[in-house]
């Protein structure tokens, strides 16, 4: 099956919500802010729901990258297809999904991080997932592509 | 018939003389087993059977981390939404009949029926030090922390008091003081509610060598320290010898505190008084076994992915063939 790049935008645009919003979710501010409280939404302050669909979401996530990754290459698509703001995106990208891949190993049993690395592996997974929205958005506002 | 054993009077005046030989040498065994053994970790043997309920471990947990104890700062920021609860309990700090931010231990009280005559039972609860703990794992700042002892704890200095670990420790065990901690640095009125508190199995005597202060200060050598695989040895040995039960190996995928009672420990959690700082003995579940397993799924991501690149190459090679 051939997948069109308006399929990939849809799977990632959405990815992106649910791993967003399950991510936002580990933060107790969704039962703060009565967010929870919409019909439908409970399940955002039922913290080992949230978890589990952000694993989910990142194993959809990290399948997807390796695809668009290794078609990519295998297309031999080339380098300076790539604009700046998708080598901006790719970057921000790795780093969330590396510093989350360590946090899921983090959360393993028998694994002892260092309390410091716990701290900034949250600090730095945080932020890398508010560059990233942020860039999205951006990026959607002023249509700026991925590739050329 | 209801015999209220007495354990309590006739216990404490029988064993006022052997007592503190009998718990100088256990403590002195139990100091040279933990400072042989700093790669596995820790866990507490609990003799339900030998508690007197006396709460002297209560008292010395509270003298010993009276310095961890929050000093909140009035009148409170206010906060917003106003749903959002003001939790106090600076003017409540004698309070020892349930866990709060000032005592991270307290004794539960059940009774049970032990060939046909009842009995009270006391028992030391406190967090229950759990093996893959998921405050720690869960806090979204990364304000706990589990050391390779098997302890976790607490950072009051970075906890903002979301009560997130509460929410997610089976037991409800870490209890809230608002006023205090670094969310009043932050924006007090929006985020964060004080800082959380709870058992830290006094690390930092743990980390001299000595044991915590409840098992120094108990009377009756209730609880014993040692590298886990020792206790749960010890554990089994006693529940054999006396018919009993055990609670805490199994709890939420592997506790590091294993109490060890004659009675059913559902016949107990059906008798304590359960509530608001006042933890269960009910079975519990591995909360945090679904994450580790879709980890372990995780694996399968890189692969399915690269699987659909190439299978997409081949099938478009084929075509253009």
């Amino acid at each position: 099956m051939r997948t069109t790049g308006k399929t990939r935008k849809y799977i990632y645009s959405i990815t992106l919500f649910f791993i967003a919003l399950s991510g936002f979710a580990q933060m107790p501010v969704f039962k703060r802010y009565y967010i929870a409280d919409i019909p439908g939404l409970g399940w955002l302050a039922k913290f080992y729901m949230t978890h589990i669909m952000h694993y989910i979401a990142a194993i959809v996530l990290i399948a997807f990258v390796i695809y668009v990754l290794f078609d990519f290459i295998l297309n031999k698509s080339g380098l300076n297809t790539i604009t700046r703001i998708g080598y901006f995106k790719i970057l921000v990208l790795a780093g969330l999904i590396v510093s989350g891949l360590l946090m899921v190993v983090k959360n393993l049993p028998n694994i002892y991080f260092n309390h410091n690395a716990i701290i900034f592996l949250d600090l730095f997974h945080l932020s890398f997932c508010m560059i990233l929205l942020g860039v999205s958005f951006y990026a959607l506002v002023k249509k700026k592509s991925w590739v050329s | 018939m209801t015999s209220k054993i007495s354990r309590r009077a006739f216990l404490k005046g029988s064993i006022t003389a052997a007592g503190s030989v009998v718990a100088t040498t256990g403590i002195a065994k139990a100091a040279k087993s933990i400072t042989h053994t700093k790669k596995e970790p820790l866990a507490t043997l609990l003799d339900i059977s030998k508690c007197i309920g006396c709460e002297e471990c209560v008292f010395a947990c509270k003298e010993s981390n009276a310095n961890k104890y929050p000093n909140p700062k009035k009148p409170f920021p206010k906060m917003y939404p106003t749903r959002v609860p003001v939790e106090d309990w600076s003017d409540k700090r004698d309070v020892t009949d349930r866990l709060t931010p000032y005592n991270w231990l307290f004794i539960q009280h059940a009774s049970a029926t032990v060939n046909g005559e009842e009995i009270e039972l006391t028992i030391p609860r406190r967090c229950m030090h759990c093996d893959n703990p998921p405050c720690v794992k869960l806090c979204p700042w990364g304000a706990l922390k589990q050391e390779e002892n098997g302890l976790s704890r607490i950072d009051s200095n970075i906890c903002l008091g979301g009560s997130k670990c509460k929410k997610a420790c089976p037991w409800d065990v870490p209890q809230r003081q608002t006023g205090t901690g670094l969310y009043l640095d932050l924006l007090p009125a929006l985020a964060g509610n004080g800082a959380m508190f709870k058992c830290d199995r006094c690390y930092n005597k743990l980390e001299k060598g000595e044991v915590p202060a409840c098992i120094e200060a108990c009377p009756e050598d209730v609880q014993t320290i040692g590298p886990r695989s020792e206790i749960l040895k010890k554990a089994h040995a006693l529940a054999k010898e006396m018919g009993g039960y055990i609670y805490g190996e199994h709890e939420n995928g592997g506790t590091s505190t294993i109490y060890v009672s004659p009675v059913p420990f559902e016949q107990l959690s059906n008798s304590i008084e359960k509530g608001k700082g006042k933890p269960h003995l009910n079975k519990v579940k591995d909360m945090m076994a679904d994450g580790t397993n879709l980890a372990k799924a995780m694996i399968v991501a890189p692969i399915a992915g690269l699987a659909a690149a190439f299978g997409k190459f081949y099938l478009s090679s084929k075509e253009d063939k």
